[in-house]
């Protein structure tokens, strides 16, 4: 067992954790942070997505043990009371259907959203092509994360 | 809508769903964590075909571990799994044990299974498990299959056939005798993997004193879970509760009694303590049904000038090595959908039903349908191209026309409605028809290395999956009914319970949409109870394009007894005869008199209250329904399809797709447009991306998600989507299905641009997936192998 410090949406914790155990097992089952699923095991689907220190990551595409001393954040800590305007534009422009995706899609869009400020329908296409949804046929997603761009920008 | 004031239906709703969704508050099957559960976890042949002596003993000793047990350990305590649909007397249906006890009959059938602490103990201890695995030979193609001395998957049988079937409609031999167009192709449906994003995930907590089960599942289907737990392990109904919690999508796939139910419910049993089982997408890859895998040969006779004489079908379809639910069914679902929308004398129906060693197969979106549209569709292109008309004319010349509905079409069913001219004009117009045609026209003159095709897909399809008689008729086990209660609460909120199980679908907005407009109640004031055999114990789930079609159908039924109740509650209270109120806005007002009204809310508490009722009155305002529906609904459209295909690399890329949809009287545009992208999504990704590939060993090569590759936000398109709206005549509220219109139509629609594309180099068809390298053989095939 390892014993590893990581900040999960605000929240200090240490636990020891065997080296193996995947950061999106050490959520789901160490800190109880089921909002964020598991689509595959073979880190195709980027259902699991979150941020550590604000990037971007599968989270069953790293150890727990390499996420001592990071800052992780999930779909549960995006929000603070107020909903972010991914996900407000997620519910205005019905970007989700049965919603397993959904989180790991606001994620990586979030990420996105810091890259590119005002991104094109092909860059949010090839900017999310990493997350697999299976409902919506993605039109819906491309057109919220548009919005909540222009959101942003507005709000910046 | 009939009846009803219209406020709310017709309007884009943004949904109740997304609330909890968006913010990670969800309750899929495996985030739910109850003190003292172990997990199970399965180990699988990795042969395709081989007698098994299986050991599991020494994982009892490692760490962590409960129990292990083989299928012979468990073979007193685990029933066969069901196959609720016997398509002919004398269909084969081979046993099927959760858990193999002699014979693995596919890549991925399990034969042991531990109980642990932990997931990850319960996967380490599977290492301990001692397996013989004898091989047998291997059989994966149908026809190979069903040739003589071919390798039984199920020896016993002594045959690979599950079953025959045959129907011939008018006289199909003398509409193909003197015909003077006649042609024959062969369509291969390749098989698919439905993919749904949630992993399937059953957890069951026992109450062992009591003998009561409370079962989760991520399931489109908790009823039928419910019924076959109790009719398999002699659990009386009363005592199993089946939760679908969240469900992460299932296009058919979860439309299934599997193994792993039937396994974790016994292990609960046997272990009293909690038991949950998730699967890895590796194994939802192998274990979870697999949809479409057919073989068509399909013969058209035409007049001279493409009016259609009669067609002949005659289909080998892929069981896999065992029967699930619906397995046998499935391709009979579009048996009289080959049609399509055209006229014609006569046609001929055949089906063959094959055993292979591959996994089973069952509903995949559309079921049926997509298989059946594909061909009729691609068919039509094959006539014009060989009459040399333009394929949308070639489909005026056939189809039915507005004015000839309800239509009886050739394979005994009747269409309730529709406007086949409405939805192609519109569709025509919005893709710039006549314009694209004259691009085409000017690269193939230039000849241009990107050709551009235009693809058409004038569908229909059949949803709703009932009446209940018809399905008898047809040997399923089941009906076609669906119940909704619709309850006023004393402070004046509703609550419908539904027996329909959404999994993406929305209906907890659709439906708080039709009780708002019958009862005259703020959307916001309706909540919709769904998914839980405890809460909502009669109902026969979400499959089939059903759940509006019927299952709205009896919400709004259902309703309608609440708000005659309230009439009859408020004529007393007001003293009036029920004749001289009018609803409007939610209340019953005495007409001519001002004042003299009461809210439905007023009418609630008082109902609630009963201190003054009339003589016989029942007190609450609380109504069941059970719809039995009159006959299914035909959704149909015209779709548009552009392509470029590059003739050097033959890459295929949409640069244009139209879809105009009528799917009757539309609730919630919002939802319906979701359900048509998603649906042209997974079509398109049949047509362009996705096939389940096995080696000759018969192990799945495309066994994750970067090697099946279903489309991402990079691979697709943004789709242009119109309606035209004629309401269906088979229910009062005119609605239509929609959850697989998208799916059925887009795949002919997707193809039939391909090859359109290629033909001018000789290309008269392309086999799905249409990828590069497909695209590539084929002209290189047509052009003698001289590309």
């Amino acid at each position: 067992m390892t014993r590893i410090s990581v900040t999960v949406d605000g929240v200090d914790a240490v636990d020891e954790v065997e080296p193996r155990t995947l950061l999106v097992q050490y959520l789901r089952e160490n800190r109880g942070r089921t909002g964020t699923p598991v689509g595959c095991d073979t880190s195709n689907c980027g259902a699991c997505t979150v941020l550590v220190d604000g990037r971007a990551v599968k989270s069953c595409a790293m150890l727990a043990v390499q996420a001592d001393g990071a800052e992780v954040t999930t779909i549960q800590g995006l929000s603070d009371g107020e909903l972010h305007p991914v996900q407000r534009a997620f519910h205005e422009r019905h970007a989700l259907q049965c919603g397993y995706c959904t989180p790991g899609m606001i994620m990586a869009a979030v990420d996105l959203l810091g890259e590119v400020d005002d991104p094109t329908e092909q860059q949010v296409r090839e900017g999310l092509e990493g997350n697999l949804c299976r409902c919506t046929g993605y039109q819906n997603i491309v057109t919220a994360v548009q919005d909540a761009a222009a959101t942003m920008r507005g709000a910046s | 809508m009939t009846a009803t004031q219209a406020r709310e239906v017709g309007t884009a709703r943004r949904r109740k769903e997304d609330a909890h969704l968006i913010t990670g508050q969800t309750t899929w099957t495996d985030n739910i964590q109850l003190p003292g559960t172990v997990h199970a976890a399965l180990l699988r042949s990795p042969m395709a075909h081989a007698r098994v002596r299986v050991d599991a003993s020494a994982a009892r000793d490692e760490p962590g571990v409960v129990a292990a047990y083989s299928g012979a350990d468990l073979a007193d305590e685990l029933a066969g799994l069901p196959s609720a649909w016997q398509v002919t007397p004398d269909w084969v249906a081979p046993e099927h044990r959760p858990l193999a006890t002699d014979e693995v009959r596919y890549a991925g059938d399990a034969v042991a299974v531990v109980v642990a602490d932990t997931r990850a103990h319960a996967v380490d201890a599977l290492d301990a498990i001692e397996v013989d695995y004898e091989p047998l030979p291997v059989v994966l193609d149908m026809e190979q299959a069903m040739a003589d001395g071919a390798p039984l998957v199920h020896g016993d049988a002594g045959t690979n056939v599950c079953f025959r079937y045959a129907d011939t409609f008018g006289d199909v031999d003398a509409a193909f005798a003197d015909a003077p167009v006649r042609i024959s192709r062969r369509f291969v449906q390749q098989r698919l993997v439905p993919c749904a994003m949630e992993p399937r995930s059953v957890l069951v907590a026992p109450v062992p004193a009591a003998g009561e089960y409370t079962v989760w599942s991520a399931t489109q289907i908790p009823h039928f879970v419910r019924l076959f737990l109790a009719m398999l392990s002699g659990v009386p109904e009363s005592r199993i509760r089946v939760i679908a919690p969240d469900v992460g999508g299932g296009f058919g796939s979860k439309l299934d009694i599997y193994a792993e139910e039937l396994l974790t419910f016994a292990l609960a049993r046997k272990l009293g303590r909690p038991v949950k089982w998730t699967e890895t997408r590796s194994e939802a890859f192998q274990a979870t049904i697999h949809g479409r895998d057919q073989i068509q040969d399909l013969e058209l006779a035409a007049d001279a000038d493409g009016r259609i004489r009669g067609l002949k079908v005659d289909l080998l379809a892929d069981m896999g090595a065992y029967l699930q639910l619906l397995t046998p069914a499935i391709p009979l679902l579009g048996r009289a959908m080959f049609p399509g929308i055209y006229k014609m004398d006569a046609y001929r129906f055949g089906c063959t039903g094959v055993f292979t060693d591959k996994t089973p197969t069952d509903a995949y979106r559309g079921a049926g349908r997509p298989e059946a549209t594909f061909a009729i569709e691609r068919m039509l292109d094959e006539l014009a191209a060989e009459l040399n008309v333009d394929p949308l004319e070639m489909r005026r010349r056939n189809w039915i026309r507005h004015d000839e509905f309800p239509y009886a079409q050739i394979a005994g069913l009747t269409y309730d409605s529709g406007n086949y001219e409405a939805a192609t004009a519109r569709a025509t117009e919005l893709f710039d028809y006549d314009g694209m045609r004259a691009e085409q026209a000017r690269r193939r003159e230039a000849h241009d290395p990107v050709q551009l095709g235009i693809g058409i897909s004038t569908y229909t399809e059949m949803c709703g999956l009932a009446p209940s008689r018809w399905l008898g008729e047809r040997g399923y086990a089941g009906g076609g009914w669906e119940a909704a209660t619709v309850r006023l609460l004393p402070t004046g909120k509703v609550e419908a319970v539904v027996g329909t199980s959404p999994h993406g679908q929305g209906h907890v907005t659709t439906f708080s949409q039709i009780v708002a407009d019958t009862l005259g109640v703020p959307f916001d004031d309706v909540e919709v109870v769904h998914g839980d055999t405890a809460a909502a114990p009669a109902g026969l789930d979400t499959y089939g394009s059903r759940s509006l079609a019927v299952g709205g159908v009896a919400v709004w039924r259902a309703a309608q007894r609440v708000r005659d109740k309230a009439r009859t509650l408020a004529a007393h209270l007001l003293e009036v005869s029920e004749d001289d109120l009018e609803f409007s806005g939610g209340s019953f007002a005495v007409r001519g008199t001002p004042g003299a009204s009461k809210s439905v809310q007023e009418l609630a508490f008082a109902a609630f209250a009963a201190h003054s009722m009339p003589d016989g009155f029942e007190p609450t305002l609380s109504a069941d329904f059970v719809l039995e529906p009159d006959d299914f609904s035909f959704p149909h459209g015209t779709h548009l399809c552009a392509v470029e295909v590059d003739t050097e690399t033959g890459r295929v890329t949409i640069r244009r797709y139209v879809a105009v949809d009528d799917v009757g009287t539309v609730v919630n545009p919002m939802i319906v447009e979701g359900q048509v992208h998603g649906g042209l999504a997974q079509g398109i990704a049949q047509a362009l991306h996705e096939a389940a590939v096995y080696d000759a060993d018969g192990n799945l090569t495309t066994g994750t998600m970067v090697d099946y590759t279903p489309p991402s936000a990079a691979d697709l398109p943004s789709f242009t989507l119109d309606r035209t709206e004629t309401p269906s005549t088979t229910n009062p509220l005119g609605v239509k299905g929609v959850g697989e219109a998208g799916t059925i139509a887009s795949t002919p629609a997707v193809v039939n641009a391909v090859v359109d594309a290629l033909r001018p180099f000789g290309v008269r068809d392309v086999p799905m997936p249409c990828t590069p390298e497909h695209v590539w053989r084929a002209l290189h095939d047509a052009q003698g192998g001289a590309a």
